[in-house]
């Protein structure tokens, strides 16, 4: 039964699996990126750090206030989300007018920072964060055992992708920012503060990284690094789907966590690079990604 | 006149956009219900005036009264809450917003807006089109769209830049209609215009504007013994 044209079938269900949830997480950070990029036009580097910052933020709540895993699943994308909306005001802001350049530095400095802060204080081996006691055990299906705590990240990231997804292209505030984006100053003389929507937007997609944080914490390792070893990929994910796609993000980020998994199967050697070369066949290809606007 | 009235008022207006000084002291003013437009060449800053007064330009000083409140140090978001409707040159028209989407985008700046019905009523081909990608429009239905969309918000003094260029004449009569119907209805036009034919007979007024100054005022019964004169400013 584990076997099926010479196929090892608990092996390859198993590197699938584990291929979905590294999607989830790709596809989280990829929306959070393509949200902010499609209305700032920044790439957001700190979004590594923010991802970092929801798994440790999750870690001390739990550590230093008894903060179950459920209430830090709530608060801690909100308090992340809270310092995107500093780091716009008060970091991004000034700088806007300047090149976008500046703005890339900035955001890659402020992850350096946040970075080199936790590696000072809680070392980068790494901190344990116990799976919450509700989605502890697994569940044991023909070809593999699915433990229950995979099986959430997959639906919870693919609700949040989804609800995302139905915010920004099927309600009034997601046409708010679809138009606010193309013509920011028309936007504005209809009477729309567009100043604070881009705050607001570039909150959420900070929020959404540290949402994935506190998912990844009882998975991942909760360390310093955790972030920048994910940010390479999701850039490259980001690059695929097209910049600024938010349907694109989703699913490319899905879709190269089951590529990545499948090479992990086949050729495990690759599996490292393979998001990367896909990359690079896209951008000969098709330029602006698979989903994104030819400009 | 009398001042309350009175919906727009400009008094010594300068605009600049970084280094270039645009606007040199404007001064104009519109009474509710009345259609104005502003006459001149092009880079005259007829289209400077309307995005002045939206708060648009790059730094603007003088007086800009908006049915009756000051604006002049208004954030720019602000403005359009007093009850005012842009419709830009270019039309901003959004690509990645249909057709009824882009209709329903401006909020609502006062309470008596026309309705949907009415204005697809108004605009037949914009229903029947109210799922297609905003810019799929052909230019007349894409300028439709634009009128329609700040119809939609109540917005009783209206800021319309060239809205009749590049349409077809059935379209520009059209349009003619459309803005007699909203005078009608008390709206305050404010219209910059290239085509005279087209704004002399639904204009109360005339500014003819040169360098970034209004140089004439014309009623619309003077329009004859001033053609002369219209003719050398407006090189036609």
């Amino acid at each position: 039964m584990t076997t099926f044209l010479g196929i090892n079938l608990f092996a390859l269900f198993g590197q699938l699996l584990v291929g979905l949830i590294n999607g989830s997480f790709y596809a989280l950070l990829s929306l959070g990126l393509a949200i902010i990029f499609g209305l700032l036009k920044i790439i957001n580097f700190a979004q590594g750090a923010m991802y970092m910052l929801g798994a440790f933020f999750a870690w001390m709540a739990l550590s230093y206030f008894g903060m179950n895993y459920w209430v830090a699943l709530i608060v801690v994308p909100l308090v992340v989300g809270f310092l995107g909306i500093l780091m716009e005001r008060f970091l991004v802001r000034p700088i806007a007018h300047e090149d976008h350049l500046y703005s890339l530095l900035l955001t890659f400095g402020v992850a350096l920072m946040l970075q080199g802060v936790f590696t000072h204080v809680y070392g980068s081996s790494g901190l344990a964060y116990a799976i919450p006691e509700a989605l502890q055990g697994g569940t044991k299906l023909p070809f593999m055992y699915l433990p229950n705590y995979r099986a959430w990240i997959i639906v919870a990231s693919i609700v949040v992708c989804g609800a995302t997804w139905w915010l920004v292209e099927k309600t009034r505030l997601g046409a708010y920012l679809r138009a606010g984006t193309e013509n920011p100053q028309l936007m504005q003389a209809f009477g729309i503060n567009v100043p604070l929507i881009v705050t607001l937007t570039f909150g959420f997609g900070v929020a959404l990284a540290g949402f994935a944080g506190v998912m990844a914490a009882p998975v991942y390792s909760v360390s310093p690094e955790m972030g920048s070893n994910l940010l390479i990929v999701v850039f490259a994910i980001v690059v695929i789907g097209g910049m600024g796609s938010i349907g694109g993000a989703i699913l490319t980020g899905l879709a190269m966590g089951v590529i990545e998994g499948l090479t992990k199967y086949l050729y495990p050697e690759a599996s490292t690079t393979v998001i990367f070369l896909v990359m690079v066949i896209v951008l000969l290809l098709k330029p602006a990604g698979l989903f994104g606007k030819e400009a | 006149m009398s001042s309350h009235r009175e919906k727009l008022r400009l008094d010594g207006v300068h605009a600049f956009y970084g280094e270039s000084h645009i606007l040199h002291g404007i001064d104009l003013h519109l009474n509710q219900g009345e259609l104005v437009t502003l006459l001149g060449r092009n880079g005259s800053g007829r289209s400077t005036t309307l995005r002045a007064i939206m708060n648009l330009v790059g730094r603007r000083s003088g007086s800009i009264t908006v049915n009756g409140t000051e604006t002049i140090d208004l954030a720019g978001h602000r403005i359009a809450h007093l009850g005012l409707g842009y419709c830009p040159e270019e039309r901003g028209i959004f690509a990645s917003l249909n057709v009824e989407e882009n209709l329903m985008l401006p909020p609502a700046v006062r309470s008596d807006g026309m309705t949907v019905e009415e204005l697809y009523d108004m605009f037949p081909n914009l229903y029947e089109r109210r799922h297609s990608q905003g810019t799929r429009l052909s230019g007349g239905e894409q300028q439709m769209l634009a009128l329609a969309r700040i119809l939609r918000t109540g917005a009783n003094i209206l800021l319309l830049d060239e809205i009749t260029e590049g349409l077809a004449p059935v379209i520009v009569q059209k349009l003619g209609e459309v803005l007699t119907k909203l005078k009608k209805r008390g709206l305050t036009i404010l219209l910059v215009e290239q085509n005279f034919r087209f704004a002399a007979p639904i204009a109360d007024r005339h500014y003819v504007m040169e360098h970034g100054h209004i140089v004439e005022e014309v009623h619309a019964g003077e329009l004859q013994q001033k053609e002369a004169l219209l003719n050398t400013y407006l090189g036609v």
